[in-house]
């Protein structure tokens, strides 16, 4: 029997009950009785019809499921009774709710979820050493050679935003695009949602002068308003007309898997042939392992293989292979930040369960009389217990309700955070996994915060309970021992908490403090590749002088500079050799190489330590010069001075100053050698940066510089102007999340351990009132009683921050890996966070230990 | 109100169910004749609680033994509700006469060890 159909079979057994009592009824009258007593003794008889109706509902299965409903109706009654505490119930359950479920579907998309490519197991990330990108030559060995994989692919990694201009309709426009080997959609099993991917033809273009192209889901969306038509067209990419042969499908967002914080709008093929190319290590490399082989036996293959290619191929740079499984390499940064945030947002549940187990707890007391008399009446310990937990449930369910409004407005605004140097932000929505997750812990927390008001029904006994509940009996000793402890655990947890918040500020605010080696504020920069080919060095040389030239004069540019490539935001590195030294090959030094001209450091506000810096007059016609950084000069010419030597680069270029190193990589990480050629004697740049350096808010500057520039190339792209800080916060942007997220949850934790606390403490002041009445009566005074509240207070807040510094002392070794200028066990934090602590309790007590110096002896006494 | 004196037994679990079933061997019966049934053919010594007769009916239905149906009486316009065995109901008759079978000699055996050895 269904359960909606109770209501059938009720009327069906009360039919049945009433004919066969009429039967009955009946009998006795024919035994001689009078209809009235007849009806009598058929009833007696029979006994008692409702009481029968009752026993047989029990004998269908469906009966829990009735006993849920009443419970369920009576539990909403409840809240409904309490509206103050049910809203607050709700309110702490859902915002918990509501950030473990955001966090948890961070944590689905960047850890649980496969990636969306096909078999993605299979797939491996293939680095070059500390770095990320090899030789194309290599490349192609690699891939012919090996044994272990099905196929490799690869892409460019020097590309960066907005290094292609976009002409046709309206204003042209600069868009990103990736150069990609010919079989890399393939390889990742991802294929056009309209049209096709490259052929081997189209592959082996010329690089920069693509005949194909492939467009993303959400350029096709915002540029081309999803026009299927739009496949088989012409468009015009840097002047020349490119045929879109494919729109790939909106689960395959390229930057939020390989590069966050880039979106990629178009795809061009990397050709291996073409020798155009810009030279040196450009390629990053994925591959599709066979079934069967491991990881380890690819990276065995993988080196053996690398070192018979450096040794026959020593003109090249060498390679040497560091293969981590791709979903590792996507998510394995964000991980540990990831694991941390999971165990807060456990944390925040549990002191929301602790605080919630105090509050039921107080109601149940309240509501003490009523389970003696349910219990008198014959309601079985079990049905009580299940009602109790009923009601919880009921209420962490609500609270769920709450939660996932939450989690979904939350997640929402995440995957819109396309600032945030994230990996798969863009995918991160409130899924079915996420609602599973959050139904099971709002009935986990439910039945944790219910538990123990519920095990205390049996405590009840009958004659204490149906007494006018003396507000002493409500269980002595061993609830308050219950309560403390409760509390004592908030103040343990939100320690936790707090001490790990409090080492990620720390570590944010020394990552903010590090010294980049080049001050981003007021610097700006601003794409200005010409639309024109450069013919010869002499005439990129006359527009480097004229662009220069012009955007110096504009008023409130105090420098102003070009380059290639800008620090955080890409790389290209060289093998380097300074005149008359032999390196080993595999350990021979490697630069990052910046194409720049004269300005560029004082536009970024590098440093010039010796030398001098490049100016308009190191030109194409005069001596090769280059520059260097520190590290640079220390590693090639220790002890000595840089300026003046000579590196092999170009048949020999002149050192002619040393500037300050730079953190190119990020403020967490070191930056190593680098080299700076001076654009106007090179044509090995993949674009032109404008940077300047302004004393106005760089926002101003833009309209600014178009103007300026349009005489020199009037079809000059409009571009965005970034600032140089953009770039730096993107940078630190996760740990910026982390910090954010952690500082939530803790102040959050801090929140509800000051009103647990203040809620035990007015607690007990009211259960003492007659015992604080007595005491004043013998004459201790207010400030005694005052006294004696605060230090109770104290001394569970201390209990608390004692197990949470141990607590926080275990943890700490999961943390090390997150932090950055500090230790773990930092006793600045620790001493801090333990007044802050203290102090808290001591405020939160404050209230309550107010009232009760201010209980008037006769009025407690008389009224007890 | 005066108690009779009659001696009473309080039925075993599970063995009103197969008095029910035993009964509606004869053929389909209402509640109420079931009831009066199993009384006088004990000669009143089961009196039948109607607060256990309802759930066990209710609760053979369920499983599927007997089959309920309104339908008019005999020599009344009344209807009353019929319970009727069904092919299931019938097999698990065997299995409860015979289960109780060896529980009663089991019984017998351990009350009345001499009866047996003679």
């Amino acid at each position: 029997m269904k359960w909606w159909q109770i209501r059938k079979r009720d009327e069906d057994l009360q039919r049945e009950l009433q004919s066969d009592l009429e039967l009955e009824a009946e009998e006795q009258r024919e035994r001689g009785l009078s209809p009235e007593e007849a009806r009598r003794a058929a009833l007696r008889a029979f006994g008692n019809p409702t009481l029968i109706r009752e026993q047989t509902h029990a004998s269908w299965s469906t009966s829990w499921l009735e006993s849920f409903a009443q419970d369920l109706r009576y539990g909403i009654r409840g809240m409904f009774r309490n509206p103050g505490s049910t809203i607050f119930a709700i309110l702490i359950v859902g915002l918990g709710i509501g950030g473990a479920s955001t966090v948890f579907s961070v944590v689905n998309a960047l850890l649980l979820r496969p990636l969306p490519f096909h078999d993605p197991r299979q797939l491996v990330w293939i680095g070059n050493g500390d770095c990320c990108t090899a030789q194309i030559e290599q490349y192609v060995d690699l891939r012919n050679q090996n044994k272990s994989f099905s196929d490799l692919a690869g892409w460019a990694g020097d590309y960066s935003a907005g290094n292609e201009e976009l002409t046709g309709s309206g204003e042209s426009q600069r868009i990103t695009a990736v150069a990609v080997t010919g079989n890399f959609f393939p390889l990742l099993g991802v294929n056009p949602i309209i049209g096709r991917s490259f052929t081997a033809a189209e592959a082996e273009g010329i690089y920069r002068a693509p005949t194909a192209l492939l467009i993303s889901n959400s350029f096709w969306r915002h540029h081309f308003a999803s026009d299927p038509g739009i496949v088989g067209r012409k468009i015009t990419l840097n002047n020349q007309p490119v045929t879109v042969i494919g729109i790939l499908p909106a689960s395959f967002d390229f930057s939020s898997i390989f590069d966050p914080g880039t979106p990629v709008d178009v795809f061009i093929p990397w050709p291996l042939i073409d020798q155009k190319k810009p030279s040196g290590n450009t390629t990053k490399i994925i591959g599709r392992l066979k079934p069967g082989v491991t990881v380890q036996n690819a990276t065995a293959e993988l080196t053996t293989l690398a070192q018979q290619l450096n040794t026959q191929h020593p003109e090249r740079n060498p390679v040497h292979p560091r293969l981590v499984p791709l979903e590792q390499y996507v998510s394995g940064q964000v991980r540990p930040a990831l694991i941390v945030l999971m165990c807060a947002v456990g944390v925040v549940m549990l002191i929301v369960c602790a605080n919630l187990s105090h509050l039921q707890l107080a109601r149940m007391s309240a509501r003490q009389k009523e389970m003696a008399v349910r219990a008198a009446l014959g309601a079985s310990r079990m049905r009580l217990l299940r009602q109790v937990l009923t009601e919880s449930i009921t209420l962490s369910l609500c609270g769920a309700a709450l939660g996932l409004i939450l989690a979904i407005a939350g997640t929402r605004e995440l995957a819109h955070l396309t600032a945030f140097n994230l990996p798969l932000l863009a995918s991160i929505h409130v899924d079915t996994g996420t609602l599973a997750f959050t139904l099971s812990m709002a009935v986990a927390a439910g039945v944790l915060f219910g538990l123990a008001p519920a095990l205390q029904v049996p405590a009840y006994r009958l004659r204490e309970g149906l007494q006018d509940a003396g507000r002493e009996s409500s269980g002595g000793s061993r609830h308050n021992w219950f309560r403390n402890s409760l509390v004592i655990s908030e103040f343990a947890l939100a320690c936790i908490l707090l001490v790990g918040a409090a080492l990620l500020i720390q570590s944010f605010l020394h990552v903010l403090d590090v010294d980049l080696g080049f001050q981003p504020e007021r610097a700006a920069t601003l794409r200005i590749d010409p639309s024109f080919k450069m013919a010869n060095l002499q005439q990129q040389n006359s527009f480097l002088d004229d662009a220069l030239g012009r955007v110096r004069a504009i008023p409130g540019v105090t420098a102003a500079g070009v380059a290639d490539v800008l620090p955080l935001d890409g790389d290209r590195s060289w093998q380097i050799t300074g005149k008359g030294q032999v390196y080993d090959k595999n350990n021979h030094p490697e630069a990052y190489i910046r194409v720049v001209t004269d300005g560029y450091f004082a536009a970024l506000g590098i440093q010039l330590k010796s030398g001098r810096e490049f100016t308009q007059s190191d030109r194409a016609t005069t001596e090769p010069v280059v520059m260097v950084n520190e590290t640079f000069a220390r590693t090639l010419w220790p002890g000595q001075n840089a300026v003046g030597q000579i590196v092999t680069q170009d048949g020999g270029r002149r050192v002619i100053g040393v500037v300050a190193d730079v953190h190119h990589g990020g403020p967490e990480l070191s930056g190593g050698l680098e080299m700076y050629i001076p654009m106007r004697q090179s044509n090995d740049y993949p674009s032109m940066r404008l940077i300047v350096r302004t004393a106005l808010t760089p926002d101003s500057l833009a309209a600014g510089i178009r103007t300026a520039l349009r005489p020199i190339d009037p079809n000059l792209p409009v571009t965005e102007l970034q600032t140089l800080q953009q770039f730096v916060d993107r940078q630190v942007s996760p740990r910026r999340f982390l910090v954010m997220l952690l500082t939530g949850f803790a102040a959050f934790a801090l929140l509800l351990a000051s009103l647990g606390i203040y809620a035990l403490i007015s607690y007990s002041v009211s259960q003492r009132t007659k015992e604080i009445g007595i005491r004043m009566a013998l004459g201790a005074s207010a400030s005694l009683v005052q006294r004696s509240v605060l230090t109770r207070t104290l001394q569970l807040a201390l209990a608390g921050v004692v197990l949470g510094t141990l607590g926080s002392f275990a943890l700490s070794r999961w943390m090390t890996s997150l932090l950055f200028g500090t230790t773990p066990t930092n006793p600045a934090v620790f001493t801090g966070v333990s007044l802050l602590l203290c102090a808290v309790a001591l405020i939160a007590a404050y209230v309550p230990a107010r009232r009760a110096a201010r209980i008037e002896p006769l009025h407690a006494l008389r009224t007890e | 109100m005066a108690k009779k004196e009659q001696p009473r037994a309080n039925l075993l679990q599970g063995t009103l169910d197969m008095l029910v079933l035993r009964t509606l061997l004869y053929g389909p019966a209402h509640g109420h004749e079931i009831g009066k049934h199993i009384q006088r053919t004990t000669n009143d010594f089961l009196q039948m609680q109607h607060g256990s007769l309802y759930p066990a009916l209710h609760r053979l239905e369920e499983r599927g033994w007997v089959t309920a149906k309104w339908e008019k009486g005999p020599n009344q316009n009344r209807e009353f509700k019929y319970y009727r065995l069904t092919e299931k109901g019938r097999k698990q008759l065997l299995v409860e006469e015979s289960q109780w079978k060896q529980m009663a000699e089991a019984v017998a055996r351990v009350m009345w060890p001499a009866a047996e050895e003679s």
